[in-house]
């Protein structure tokens, strides 16, 4: 199977300080790999490096054998970060068809109205983001995050926040792009909803990538367990 | 050209939004006119010599109402992280900086027009019979400081203290653009032929391409962290 | 090892110093037209050249850091633009003085010290937007930006007032009066043995300000650990 994403004794430095040290992770096409950790362990700097928001000083990087900052690897992957990165005085659709056009899309009518109907903004689909409620941004995100059919998404604790519409969208969503073969790396603490979905798992500490490996069901069973085994809190590896 | 249609795109965005809702053009446009009111009562008694004063009167006011414009620039991106989610995109930096200097060019030029028509009235200085080689000298000289308001905007976007920091560096690095711009301004505005200024259209054609060149060079530098 | 190099440094700069100062106030004659004014053209012109060359090595670092992404680049490159405009500032009140006794202005815009000034401008923003930054990398890397952009504006501010003033003469501050042969060979040899001088004093301050900024990103990244 193909390797979508693959990164190779990465190290990321902020002045003197390692932030993350020395990370080697393979995920395969079409799997879904959940970043796990405390805040401040790294899960969110290692998923900015996928994305191309953050740079690295040594150690390798490609999505789909490309660099993360590389045009084509940005094209072929999707980013949802803690903000929702809509412009609050454009309308839905102006959002939406921006976010379009600059990820190379063409038929952006067509494409934009699809989406407004699937995520349930149509009828408000003229009116300024600024006077939308929570979950409408919410939906909205999500509709703006898998517009172009990303074959690599890059989620940053998607559930957090999400209302219950916004979390079925956002499994419905993860499923159907599951379906057409895209990988997924989301970070998340919360463990029960990522390990549902998860095909595998990595546990990032202190910036070190602790474990990875096939999600179980034993973790489903008890989420608590790789923290149990593999971190500081535990037996020593 | 990729780059250009990246670079359109965000500037149509920027503008669509400033349309809407004005804030930098209300601010940059009542700014210019408050103080071109006030050289007009304080040098009411030089007014015969306007003409060898307005370039650099009109100059001084275009450079601070740009900063207000410029520091809107990249800061309106940064509500909802909507600058990290360009950053992901397949829109390139340089694009992203290109387009915002874009922006930035449209709204300078907006506020010139309006201080022009403000300068005539209360110094009574005639630019219309000079206005195409008024508007050649302003369109050169507006790209310059515009892509130096993109490109410093960006840098400073996330820094604490940025309202006063991109003043403070911009303003030196302007320097080169200005004094041609503000010779050549009255050397037009005082109907004196530009064959003579030739050089100071140089200098600003040089000082464009190198701080573009510079800009498209650096602007992933600048952005990504 | 740093510390002493620091040292040696410093103690050769006060002897030249001190053999230049009494050959500069002493034993040199007065100038023919400027009197005893003109001396302080061992102090100016070496600052400036002091000041250039400074700005112009911390760009080359500068590119050498965005390159190779080392941060050792970055603070030597600070710490020279540091000393590098006070150098500068030192040529332009210098300058300034000298113009005041000799022509009876403060300034003029003569292209050299016009750009001269742009820089100190410029650079002084450099400083500014250190202080700004806590992160060293983020630092680092719009420093960097900053200084590339800054010595082209300098190129350009230059070779356009140049032209400028060759078309449009001013008040030139030249120190060759009459412009004729240049200087004389014992005024020549004190600039340059001044040159040096100074040269040794910016080495000096340049090493001491570089350590300080290892031991402040050491700081940082002790405590970036400690809130882990």
């Amino acid at each position: 199977m193909n390797r979508a994403i693959e990164l190779n004794q990465v190290w990321k430095f902020y002045g003197d300080y390692a932030a993350l040290r020395d990370c080697t992770l393979a995920v395969q096409q079409g799997s879904c790999c959940a970043l796990l950790g405390r805040n401040g362990a790294g899960k969110t700097t290692l998923l900015r490096i996928l994305a191309g928001l953050t740079t690295f000083q040594r150690g390798g990087v490609t999505l789909f054998g490309e660099k993360p900052r590389a045009e084509k690897a940005r094209r072929e992957s999707g980013f949802l970060g803690h903000g929702i990165g809509v412009y609050e005085d454009l309308s839905a659709r102006e959002n939406l068809h921006f976010f379009a056009s600059i990820t190379g899309n063409t038929n952006l009518r067509a494409l934009t109205d699809s989406w407004l109907e699937r995520v349930g903004l149509a009828r408000v689909a003229t009116m300024p983001v600024r006077q939308y409620s929570r979950g409408m941004r919410q939906r909205l995100a999500l509709a703006r995050t898998f517009i172009h059919s990303p074959k690599i998404l890059l989620l940053d604790e998607p559930f957090t926040s999400l209302d219950d519409r916004a979390i079925a969208m956002l499994s419905e969503l993860l499923t159907e792009a599951r379906q057409r073969g895209a990988t997924i790396v989301l970070s998340t603490h919360q463990l029960r909803e990522a390990l549902a979905i998860a095909s595998h798992v990595a546990l990032v500490e202190n910036g070190k990538l602790r474990y990875t490996g096939e999600r179980t069901q034993e973790m489903l069973d008890d989420p608590a367990l790789l923290y149990r085994l593999h971190t500081e809190l535990g037996t020593p590896q | 050209m990729n780059l250009l249609r990246q670079s359109v795109a965000v500037a149509r965005k920027d503008l669509a939004i400033e349309i809407r809702t004005k804030e930098s053009l209300n601010a940059a446009g009542s700014f210019a006119i408050v103080i071109l009111l006030i050289f007009s009562f304080a040098f009411e008694s030089f007014s015969d010599e306007m003409g060898e004063f307005g370039g650099g009167l009109l100059w001084l006011v275009f450079v601070f109402a740009g900063a207000l414009v410029f520091n809107r620039g990249f800061a309106r991106e940064l509500p909802n992280e909507c600058l990290d989610t360009l950053l992901a995109s397949p829109l390139s930096a340089a694009a992203l900086v290109i387009g915002k200097a874009f922006a930035n060019f449209a709204m300078l030029l907006a506020v010139e027009l309006v201080s022009l028509l403000v300068f005539g009235i209360f110094y009574g200085v005639d630019w219309l019979s000079v206005a195409g080689w008024l508007g050649l000298v302003f369109a050169l000289a507006t790209w310059g400081v515009s892509i130096l308001g993109a490109v410093f905007g960006a840098l400073t976007v996330n820094l604490r203290l940025r309202e006063l920091m991109l003043p403070v560096i911009i303003y030196p690095l302007m320097i080169p653009v200005l004094i041609a711009a503000i010779e050549l301004t009255n050397t037009v505005l005082n109907h004196r032929p530009v064959s003579g200024q030739m050089e100071w259209i140089r200098v600003l054609v040089v000082s464009d391409i190198v701080f573009t060149v510079l800009a498209w060079v650096l602007a992933d530098t600048i952005l990504v962290n | 090892m740093r510390e002493k190099l620091v040292v040696a440094l410093a103690l050769a700069a006060a002897v030249l110093l001190a053999f230049n100062l009494y050959n500069i106030f002493v034993m040199l004659p007065d100038e023919a037209s400027q009197g005893y004014i003109y001396r302080i053209i061992f102090f100016h012109v070496p600052a400036a050249w002091v000041g250039m060359l400074g700005f112009f090595v911390a760009m080359t670092l500068s590119v050498l850091y965005l390159a190779g992404g080392d941060l050792k680049y970055d603070s030597l490159a600070a710490s020279i633009v540091e000393v590098a405009v006070v150098f500068s500032t030192v040529n332009l009140v210098t300058g300034s003085i000298w113009a005041r006794v000799i022509w009876g202005i403060w300034w003029t815009w003569d292209y050299r010290l016009t750009s001269q000034l742009v820089c100190v401008l410029i650079f002084s923003g450099y400083l500014m937007l250190r202080r700004a930054i806590d992160e060293p990398t983020q630092r680092a890397r719009l420093s960097a930006a900053l200084t590339v952009f800054g010595c082209v504006n300098v190129v350009i501010v230059w070779k356009s007032i140049e032209w400028f003033r060759n078309n449009h003469p001013g008040p030139v501050l030249s120190f060759r009066t009459g412009g004729k042969s240049g200087m004389d060979p014992a005024m020549l040899h004190a600039l340059l043995w001044n040159f040096l001088a100074l040269m040794i004093v910016a080495a000096a301050l340049t090493l001491i300000r570089t350590r300080q900024e290892s031991t402040a990103r050491e700081i940082d990244s002790l405590r970036r650990a400690a809130h882990v």
